[in-house]
């Protein structure tokens, strides 16, 4: 099957999501559609999907104009998409997710849970992927998650299967048993979509790439381009790939942790007898697939989450158990993961997320009152420094660029003098252009003599920026190298270090 | 979301002022008033269909259609009539009594005005306090034992029962925030049994001697003593009192208090993301106990009005339903300080206008709670009178914030 959108056009008020985008998608080939986050690789997926409605353009399949007004349509015209975030119930079998929705029935309406099993196990083999069908979804590692959905697809007989980031949550090992599958199937006949950002990837996989920039078809490439030059189309300008810094210069421990030792109310270990201490002046750089822990860990260093042992050290101090505006006052500064759920107030303006922990401190108080001339000074003071772009102080933060917010919590925190800071995957969701000023700015207070915990899945970026590496699996320390390890390195560590723990 | 707030509308420096989600739009002010509309024609036929003579002229109403309308339009007309009169002004009364409508209206509104701030600052910090009814039977109580146990100076000792109004009615609601800090039990769970405890704790006071009054038959506390008295601001027998300045000077506070303060930006925070103000070093269970008191001290102040100002004793009917009024007020007044003062202010007008309804035309003073509700659920169901009246759609609205304040 043959997959053509032909000069769609999507706004949303003013803001132009997919600017007449032209694709073509020929049978059995996997096109990757390469651009940066808000680039609208998304959106174009979800008018492909149903899920909008273009404002202009048309949808071909096999030459001939369809019209898509939900999901339901779009898999039946043989369009299967996995989203980024899986859509599965945890507490359901792989078979139970796998056909909800296209339920086989028997007699009496009733479930028909063995001819269930045994589509869900024919579709398995004949495509080569290994899914358990009785096992719970909440049991399977994220790779067999991945396939659970993909199969999902593949039995509703999906000719055209679009892929959205299927790498952000996967292991180096899970990435390349994806790809594997990915060939096998273009093999069979299907088309696949390839939606990401990472260079290396498309570079592994695709038969062809369209990168797309700004809602618009900036050129099209094939596989044996450079990574330089894929990199210079989708961002538009040649970008450094290492972030320039001189080597650190290491003082005395700010941090130290001593077999900490964190757990959740279920008992789960999540940080199981960590040990590591970060130096004045040096960036240490903690790498790992998402979920092994580095969420915990910066928790418990700012003091949002209890430690069930150890000790957590700042400048000689014991602060175990202390609370987060402890932790803040000794010169701890915090860039939480995840900005718009714990580092900013979306409703609140630019300014107000400004001072959003100095609210307190004398330089922004008037007696009881907020010293609003003080606040909107140093909110000018800070949009110029941090070159966040936007319409003025006062508009709500959920109204800037994932790289703009990014930007109001790096300024906020960056003004006051900081021991630590303490960064979690300070990237994400942020613009290339906007990650070149957020990785110097690390630097910048690494420089000045602050201590830094990097926690970030984007195996470049702790290279680039870390003087010593650290990777968690599974809540424990796996292993210590230089920045200067290979991607090989470093896979094996964040795969525990042991191959057949990645299927698990 | 809409930024196309006018640039001059933003204050200078107005960064921790009011955000701008909240800040009373265009839009909702259409919304609000197609609301009012929408429950006044709604209120309309109930009207024309209790009405005998609309009855017995439908009863012929193939043969003579036109009689049906007619009928209908004059008990519509005349109920309606009467509820302005009531409310605001009748040119049947001269003299002081003229200003007696109002008087009425104001008085009215005085408790729905405080409760309903008491709910709208709860609200602003994600809480939703279902509790003044009980908060403000325990600022009643309060107030009324300091006004007639205690035998003060005049103005120490109404200064001294209001304060006391404010501290029951704060501590009944401080210690739904220390639960909800402590154990995370739900405010809406705890306030609303809460108002439970608190009704049968003031039914039995009425039966216990040193509250009751002799010759202990009837349910009724002690009168206050004159000294604690919220004066009559136009003399008798105008019932309007000094509480409606309370009242006014509390949504100056409460507006002061999310506008400039930073008790009230740390409390904004937490309302609108625990998690990030968790993050940023704020406590966020000490700052939902100190909204609760603080909310439970204005529905406490309601409870002290009524008792000083308008009825001078407790009896188990002092709440009424104000506390229940106070959410339909807050959120008529999408829980914005003057939005709170205009909505007490209708809904007053319309308490008051009811009676004089009721006892011109015989339409039941009922019709009013119909009304509240009916205005209170067109603004719940934006969609709905965005629907009826073919307004242009606009994303959010107050049920959203409706929504919001279950889920947190």
């Amino acid at each position: 099957m043959e997959l053509e959108l032909r000069g769609i056009t999507k706004r949303f008020g003013s803001l132009v999501a997919n600017d007449g985008i032209d694709l073509t998608v020929r049978e059995g080939e996997i096109h990757a559609l390469l651009g940066e986050n808000g680039a609208g690789k998304s959106t174009l997926m979800n008018v492909l999907y149903g899920l909008y409605r273009p404002d202009e353009g048309q949808v071909l399949v096999d030459s001939r104009p369809v019209e898509f007004s939900s999901p339901g349509d779009a898999m039946a015209a043989g369009i299967g998409m996995v989203h980024q975030h899986f859509m599965l119930v945890p507490t359901f079998t792989a078979t139970e997710n796998i056909v909800l929705g296209a339920e086989l029935t028997g007699r009496g309406g009733l479930l028909d849970g063995r001819r269930a099993r045994q589509r869900v196990v024919e579709t398995s083999e004949r495509f080569g992927l290994a899914v358990p069908p009785d096992a719970l979804v909440a049991d399977l590692a994220v790779g067999v998650q991945q396939r659970v959905e993909i199969v999902k697809a593949l039995l509703r007989e999906a000719k055209v299967l679009v892929l959205d980031e299927p790498t952000a949550v996967l292991t180096p090992a899970e990435t390349d048993d994806l790809m594997r599958v990915m060939r096998s199937l273009a093999e069979a006949g299907t088309s696949i979509v390839f939606i990401t950002h990472k260079l290396r990837e498309v570079r592994a996989v695709a038969d062809r790439i369209t990168v797309i920039r700004r809602g618009r078809v900036v050129g099209e490439a094939l596989p044996s381009a450079s990574p330089a030059e894929l990199a210079a189309l989708m961002v538009g300008r040649d970008v450094r790939l290492v972030v320039d810094k001189a080597p650190a210069a290491p003082g005395p421990p700010v941090l130290e942790l001593a077999g900490v030792r964190v757990t959740d109310p279920g008992g789960a270990v999540l940080l199981d007898d960590v040990d590591l201490t970060v130096r004045a002046g040096e960036v240490l750089g903690v790498a790992g697939v998402d979920g092994n822990g580095q969420t915990e860990l910066t928790r418990c260093v700012v003091g949002l989450q209890p430690v069930d042992a150890g000790t957590i050290r700042l400048s000689g101090e014991d602060v175990t158990g202390a609370g987060v505006r402890e932790v803040l006052d000794r010169g701890v500064g915090y860039v939480p993961e995840d900005r718009l759920h714990d580092g900013l107030v979306g409703s609140f303006s630019i300014a107000e997320n400004l001072v959003l922990d100095l609210v307190d401190t004398p330089a922004f108080s008037a007696g009881p009152a907020v010293d609003r001339a003080a606040v909107a000074r140093n909110a000018r003071e800070r949009v110029a420094e941090f070159d966040i772009r936007t319409s003025g102080p006062e508009a709500a933060v959920s109204t800037l660029s994932g790289g703009n917010q990014q930007k109001v919590v790096l300024a906020r925190e960056m003004s006051r003098p900081l021991e630590l800071l303490v960064v979690a995957q300070p990237t994400r969701g942020v613009d290339v252009g906007s990650q070149e000023f957020v990785h110097s700015r690390i630097v910048a207070e690494r420089d000045r003599g602050a201590a830094v915990l990097l926690v970030s899945t984007e195996l470049d970026e702790v290279r680039a920026l870390a003087d010593r590496i650290v990777v968690l699996y599974r809540g424990r320390i796996a292993g210590e190298v230089g920045p200067d390890a290979t991607s090989e390195q470093l896979g094996l560590l964040m795969a525990g270090a042991q191959p057949q723990e990645g299927t698990a | 979301m809409s930024t196309d707030v006018a640039p001059g509308q933003a204050p200078p420096g107005g960064a921790a002022g009011a955000p701008r989600p909240r800040r009373a739009r265009a839009g909702d002010l259409l919304v609000t008033a197609c609301a009012v509309v929408g429950a006044l024609v709604v209120g309309a036929v109930l009207i024309a269909v209790g009405d005998a003579r609309t009855r017995a002229a439908a009863a012929y109403f193939f043969s003579y259609p036109w009689d049906t309308v007619v009928e209908a339009g004059w008990a519509v007309r005349d109920a309606y009539a009467a509820l302005l009169e009531g409310a605001f002004y009748s040119p049947a009364l001269s003299g002081k009594a003229a200003l007696g409508p109002i008087s009425e209206t104001l008085v009215n509104a005085t408790p729905l005005v405080l409760g309903g701030l008491a709910v709208a600052l709860a609200f602003r910090v994600g809480l939703f306090n279902i509790g003044a009814q009980g908060q403000v039977v325990l600022g009643a109580i309060a107030a009324a034992w300091i006004g007639f146990a205690l035998d003060l100076p005049a103005g120490l000792h109404l200064l001294l029962a209001l304060a006391g109004g404010v501290v029951g009615g704060g501590l009944w609601g401080a210690l739904v925030g220390w639960l909800k800090a402590r154990t995370g039990a739900h405010e809406v769970i705890t306030t609303i049994m809460l108002n439970y405890v608190a009704l049968n704790l003031l039914t039995f006071l009425l039966s216990t001697r040193g509250f009751q009054r002799p010759p202990y038959g009837q349910a009724i506390s002690e009168v206050v003593d004159g000294s604690a008295r919220l004066p009559l601001l136009l003399g008798s027998p105008l019932r309007v009192h000094a509480g409606l300045l309370l009242a006014v000077l509390a949504a100056l506070v409460v507006h002061w208090l999310f506008r400039s303060s930073r008790l009230g930006f740390r409390m904004r925070a937490v309302g609108a993301n625990p998690e990030a103000a968790r993050t940023a070093g704020m406590s966020v269970g000490r700052l939902q106990i100190t909204a609760m008191a603080l909310s439970g001290g204005l529905a406490g102040l309601a409870g002290a009005s009524q008792a000083l100002g308008v009825t001078g004793s407790v009896t188990g009917s002092i709440a009424g339903s104000i506390g229940f009024d106070a959410i339909t007020v807050a959120l008529l007044g999408r829980n914005n300080p003057w939005g709170v003062v205009a909505a007490g202010l209708l809904f007053g007008a319309l308490r008051a206008g009811g009676v004089q309804m009721q006892s011109a035309t015989g339409v039941p003073v009922d019709l009013v709670g119909v009304l509240q509700a009916l205005i209170v659920l067109f603004i719940a169901a934006p969609a709905l009178v965005r629907a009826v009246f073919r307004l242009r759609t606009r994303a959010g609205g107050v049920g959203g914030e409706l929504a919001g304040g279950w889920t947190r």
